[in-house]
């Protein structure tokens, strides 16, 4: 029931891309969503499209799961790809009633429509192939910086990785209570409005407070075992980069030097 | 009444990288009135098994019938399936939400679509029938103890007079009182209301005394399915799969190697005692 729902889903297995360091992730999937919005030519598209089959094969996900998060954005995708059509001025193909479709429209819709997708499926690599856990420690290394400027890097990343550890715990839990109330009669599907929002009493209140009673005994558990924020604590796994990190790195920086040169400069 | 499960397969997370069979090929029948013991390890696949019997879980091959009908069928009527085979899952804290047990015992009923007259009968009834005294029926059910706590779970799902009353591990998490309380409560309703009881736990020697009838379920498959005594006789195995029988079978079966020509047969501590004597 509930636990289909891929939220930032891990796919377990092992890969190259699944061993890289965090950070590499992070930044790399930054650097390719940069380079979708400087590429403005098929030719550049060509070469983010090569990049991202690349990234598919190494990390060993099937792409029935990759495909799986598009369904939820493809409603955007439909909008988005209908309104560049529709509104995008130009010189005119052809004109049904009032509607004018044009050259630049097409180019508009197509670009757009593929952005989004190439978008979507470059997170979901990321996300699909890093566990909450080393996407909090890859962010929180990666923000180190900013801890000068006192900002709590730490604690947002502490706050992060409890909250994302929450997740399936809360779903899991909320499956359980939906059976434990629908084994007495409960229904949670039909009905008005204002009754599906009245069923959802019964799960929300034993929701609720097992999520509090958790929040208190990992405070406990924390304060047991003398948390007391990130001054000075070490890792048990500091990040270390390896040789496999630099080359995915220099990997990295040469796609983005295609993309500017072919997909920007020379066309 | 009875419920037939043929040839049921289920497997969590088909089609990703965890996907794993939780039960392979059960077949079970479950007749009226008998009072049935479902013990096995954890991860054996027990909850998975009863959630199929009140339609919570679909198989992924093979099919439940209750009463001759398949349940799985489309214009099943699964919200009927569900009055008459109540399920008391593991933890109370999973169902209780009301401001005051009472009102939710009341809750079970109220979805039966009954008069307003007959819910408040029915809750009274169940909160009598488990024994809840009378000074806790208005107080918040979140302020109870475990054992009370059952009680209330118990009555929620007895008020909507089902029957087959299945409990899932009513005894985790109890002191011995509590859980010599919980059983004795669970036979008495199987007695008094003449329903069919599934009662599921890990071990041999809570269900021992009470049941008809034991189920040992082992990494989702039956095990062994007979006569408590003729589920003990095989204790030698029970042992290997990380369950043991109760320890009066040792007993009598230590005695009889030694040379007493005592019936290994007993599973009862009174049954025992009453061999013992006979021999001596
Ligand atoms: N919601 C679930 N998702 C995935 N796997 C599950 C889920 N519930 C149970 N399992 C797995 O199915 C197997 C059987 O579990 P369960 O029926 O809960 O056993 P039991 O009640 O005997 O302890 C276990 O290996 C367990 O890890
Ligand atoms: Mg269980």
């Amino acid at each position: 029931m509930l636990r289909d729902i891929t939220l930032g889903q891990y796919y377990q297995t092992d890969s190259i891309i699944h061993r890289l360091d965090p950070r590499v992730k992070i930044s790399g999937t930054l650097l390719f969503l940069v380079s979708l919005f400087i590429v403005d030519n098929f030719i550049g598209y060509l070469i983010a499209a090569l990049f991202l089959v690349m990234a598919i094969k190494l990390s060993r996900v099937p792409l029935k799961f990759i495909f799986k998060g598009m369904k939820a954005i493809y409603l955007l995708l439909l909008i988005t790809m209908i309104f560049n059509l529709l509104l995008t001025p130009g010189t005119p193909i052809f004109t049904i009633w009032k509607i004018k479709i044009t050259i630049e429209g097409i180019k508009t819709a197509v670009m757009m429509g593929v952005r989004l997708v190439f978008l979507i499926t470059g997170s979901s690599i990321m996300t699909l192939t890093t566990t909450p856990n080393q996407l909090t420690d890859g962010l929180e290394k990666l923000l180190n910086p900013m801890k000068k400027l006192h900002v709590p890097v730490h604690e947002i990343a502490m706050m992060m990785s409890i909250a994302l550890r929450f997740i399936p715990i809360l779903l899991e839990e909320t499956d359980k209570i939906m059976k434990a109330q629908m084994a007495r009669g409960a229904d949670f599907e039909s009905g008005s409005l204002i009754n599906r929002a009245k069923s959802l009493i019964p799960l929300l209140v034993p929701l609720f407070i097992s999520a509090f009673r958790r929040a208190n005994d990992l405070a406990m558990a924390m304060e047991a075992r003398c948390y007391r924020g990130g001054e000075g604590r070490t890792k048990m796994k500091p990040l270390v980069y390896r040789k496999r990190d630099a080359i995915a790195y220099i990997v990295i920086a040469g796609y983005l030097v295609l993309c500017i040169v072919f997909g920007k400069i020379l066309f | 009444m009875a419920i037939i499960l043929d040839h049921i397969n289920y497997i969590y997370d088909a089609d990703t990288s965890m996907a794993h069979a939780a039960l392979k090929d059960v077949s079970l029948q479950i007749p009226d009135g008998q009072f049935i013991g479902l013990i096995g390890h954890t991860g054996s696949g027990k909850s998975t098994l009863i959630q199929h019997m009140n339609g919570l879980v679909s198989p992924t091959s093979g099919a439940v019938y209750f009463d001759g009908k398949d349940i799985n069928d489309p214009d099943f009527n699964k919200k009927d399936l569900r009055a008459k085979v109540g399920l008391v899952f593991q933890y109370p804290e999973h169902q209780l939400f009301e401001i005051d047990c009472f009102t939710d015992v009341c809750f079970g009923p109220k979805n039966l679509g009954l008069s307003k007259k007959e819910i408040e009968l029915r809750a009274y009834e169940a909160l009598k029938q488990v024994g809840l005294p009378d000074e806790y029926f208005y107080q918040s059910p979140f302020d109870l103890s475990g054992g009370q706590k059952r009680r209330v779970a118990i009555a929620g799902v007895i008020a909507m007079k089902p029957d087959v009353l299945i409990l899932d591990e009513p005894t985790a998490g109890l002191d011995p009182k509590g859980r010599d309380e919980i059983l004795g409560l669970i036979k008495n309703l199987h007695d008094t209301m003449g329903i069919t009881v599934i009662l599921v736990s890990h071990s041999m020697e809570d269900v021992a005394d009470y049941v008809d009838r034991i189920i040992v379920m082992n990494k989702g498959e039956v095990a062994f399915d007979g006569e408590p005594k003729a589920v003990f006789s095989h204790y030698e195995e029970l042992e290997a799969i990380g369950l043991a029988a109760p320890q009066v079978t040792y007993v009598m079966q230590e005695l009889r190697k030694a040379g007493f020509p005592v019936d290994t047969e007993a599973t009862t501590i009174m049954e025992a005692a009453d061999e013992i004597m006979r021999i001596m």
